[in-house]
């Protein structure tokens, strides 16, 4: 297998402002040894499927505390398959309560990582959860 | 007088010290004994005394003992006849000033039926899409008595106009209500990020309103100069103030190049600032700020009205420092914020609920938070007398380093040309991100502590009872929303979006337009398409 940096786009999806998290997730990546991918603010799931398809992304990391989580993870999901790169991994982060969080992994997300996560869990998961696009 | 390196030598170092790092939560170390010679000479003019410039004591004569602060919760969810129950609630409870929380699409200048809104309407705030949601949001509320504030910014225009034509339609005249927007729009681009138009223009639209009320609603506070959502986004004690600040600096600027008088609106600037946990650390933050403003607006704009001169504040406890974690710790940490709050000498404060790191807060959350402000302000006896930290050793010696520390910074950005260049570049924003990535790695090395998140964790949790929002009512907003629209007289809105689009290229004070427009049912999104139209749409740099 070709040692490939694992690219990662981080995104925020949504109308909210709240960047702390998906920036220092996106650092803490980048220091990881990931090449990262930050999109800033306030994107809809279109231009998040767009700029991971068009980046070559091996995971998309979704960064939602608007309380929309169970609108927008599906629909970045969905546009993904759509775009015929259903096999993206796409895990996640913000408040999201435990209830919501299984419904999504049973969609197909595949982490949900809830306040109180560690950057290094998180480094952890993506190195040892998400391989290569072929 | 105690020699204090004597005292450190022979003393202090035999007995031993803990192995830990003895730092604020914005990691400026502590000395371990502060005495007389850690405070300046020719200090007793610095601190001076209450209601007297330079107000490091407080900014009323009185303080807490002629009138306590003001109890003001905020408060926001659901369609407009939610949150006014909630306000309801809150008055009957003995809030004395109501705060409303509106929901992201109407932050953003989108309507509950624009596709951005989709799973996001009445989700973090109010849905208020036309004046209608506005008259149903404050019925039955005497707008000429209650003192309402608005955290609304990139729309605050539309928001305060609506209010406007509500007090209006109710028979209050403009010069009869009190109250404040936030509409601080320079902190957006630093730390909230809700924008619509780039930097300059937003800053021309906030001039705008300070104007507009200086003329027309005098007893309004057009905006809230906020330290707080830089601190939300992870600066340090030092940075919220130095930039907060700077951002006043820039607002007053843009005023008297106007060609207003610093004294005929100065007196109507409010500030609102974080608490959060370090409790030392954040009465001097609260004492340097008074003095900074008190000297910049003396010194700097050449100010004659001593109420010019005196920073009055709102401020809220720290939203990012509470846990999902064992939940019911919140309440003690929300209380000795709170103390800050008042140790400091604020005008009006706001308690976090609980459960708000999980969820917005039920009505049982609320009214402990509330109680937390009711305890503190009538049990603890710490609003008996005026400052009581004041000539504390330590306090003193840390307010001289808050404002000795903010005002190099401010010095830099006056160098860079000022906050508007500074946020163009992305000063501030960079410096922030810096700040919060060294706490977080802080948190994970150990070195700082949260209770029940790095130590003392709890394997078995008991979850607490958390507000769900029913998610039929952005369809009940997106209907509500259409039928106005059906039913207004649309070329009558046409004709009044076209005034607003002449006064965007005119350079006409954007406000009577814009009631105008409001008076004949134009939305919040169809005003802001206006100014996205006009003005252009900012994008995220995406700063790391």
């Amino acid at each position: 297998m070709a040692d490939k940096r694992l690219r990662i786009l981080v995104a925020k999806p949504g109308l909210d402002g709240h960047d702390r998290g998906a920036k220092i997730i996106a650092r803490a990546l980048r220091d990881g040894g990931f090449e990262v991918i930050y999109t800033g603010l306030h994107q809809t799931p279109e231009m998040i499927a767009e700029a991971a398809v068009q980046e070559d992304a091996d995971a998309v990391g979704l960064s939602i505390l608007s309380g929309a989580h169970m609108t927008l993870f599906p629909e970045v999901l969905r546009i993904l398959k759509e775009r015929g790169a259903g096999d993206v991994a796409v895990f996640g982060g913000g408040i999201i309560p435990d209830d919501d969080a299984a419904k999504l992994k049973a969609m197909g997300v595949k982490q949900i990582f809830t306040p109180g996560a560690s950057t290094e869990d998180i480094v952890t998961w993506v190195r040892d959860n998400v391989t290569p696009r072929t | 007088m105690a020699d204090k390196s004597k005292w450190l030598e022979s003393t202090y170092k035999p007995s031993g010290e803990r192995p830990v790092r003895f730092s604020t939560v914005s990691d400026l170390d502590m000395e371990p004994l502060y005495t007389g010679e850690d405070i300046s000479i020719g200090h007793d003019e610095e601190i001076g005394n209450p209601g007297e410039y330079p107000y490091t004591r407080g900014v009323y004569g009185s303080m807490y003992r002629g009138k306590l602060w003001t109890m003001r919760q905020f408060a926001g969810f659901g369609l407009a006849e939610d949150t006014n129950a909630r306000f309801q609630f809150l008055l009957k409870q003995g809030n004395n000033g109501l705060s409303t929380a509106f929901d992201m699409p109407t932050l953003m200048g989108y309507d509950a039926d624009h596709e951005r809104a989709q799973g996001e309407v009445g989700r973090e705030g109010v849905a208020v899409s036309t004046v209608e949601d506005m008259a149903i949001l404050f019925n039955k509320i005497p707008l000429d008595k209650v003192t309402t504030s608005m955290t609304v910014n990139c729309s605050a225009s539309v928001l305060l106009a609506m209010y406007l034509v509500v007090a209006e339609r109710n028979g209050i005249p403009w010069d009869k209500i009190g109250g404040t927007i936030q509409n601080d729009m320079l902190k957006e681009y630093i730390a909230q990020k809700e924008w619509i138009t780039p930097p300059r223009p937003a800053l021309r639209i906030v001039s705008d309103m300070i104007e507009f009320c200086a003329r027309k609603a005098p007893r309004w506070h057009p905006v809230s100069i906020s330290g707080y959502h830089i601190r939300e986004a992870g600066s340090t004690a030092v940075q919220e103030l130095a930039f907060t600040i700077a951002d006043g600096i820039c607002y007053v600027e843009a005023a008297i190049a106007r060609g207003l008088g610093v004294d005929e609106f100065a007196p109507r600037l409010s500030f609102f600032w974080n608490l959060h946990n370090d409790l030392l650390e954040e009465i001097a933050k609260l004492r340097a700020g008074r003095r900074m403003w008190a000297k910049i607006m003396k010194e700097r704009f050449g100010a004659k009205n001593p109420r010019s001169m005196m920073l009055r504040a709102h401020a809220q406890t720290a939203g990012a420092s509470l846990t999902a974690q064992q939940p019911l710790n919140n309440i003690v940490r929300v209380a000795i914020q709170a103390m800050a709050g008042v140790l400091g000498g604020v005008q009006s404060l706001h308690t976090n609920s609980m459960d708000e790191t999980l969820a917005l807060p039920t009505e049982h959350a609320v009214m402990v938070a509330l109680r937390t402000q009711q305890i503190i302000a009538e049990e603890t006896g710490i609003a008996n007398t005026i400052d009581p930290m004041g000539g504390s050793y330590a306090v003193e010696a840390l307010t001289d380093r808050m404002e000795r520390d903010a005002m190099a910074y401010i010095t830099r950005i006056d160098e860079m040309g000022g906050m508007l260049k500074a946020v163009e570049t992305g000063y501030p924003q960079r410096e922030i991100a810096e700040a919060a990535f060294h706490y977080q790695r802080q948190l994970e090395q150990g070195i700082k502590t949260v209770v029940g998140v790095n130590k003392y964790t709890s394997p078995d949790e008991v979850p607490i009872p958390t507000l769900k929002i029913d998610s039929e009512l952005e369809e009940r907003q997106v209907q509500r929303v259409r039928k106005v629209k059906r039913e207004r007289d649309s070329a009558s809105v046409k004709e009044a979006l076209g005034r607003v689009a002449a006064a965007c290229r005119s350079g006409e004070n954007l406000m009577e337009p814009i009631c105008e427009a409001v008076r004949r049912m134009a939305s919040v999104g169809e005003i802001s398409d206006i100014f996205r139209a006009e003005f252009g749409v900012y994008k995220d740099p995406g700063w790391l």
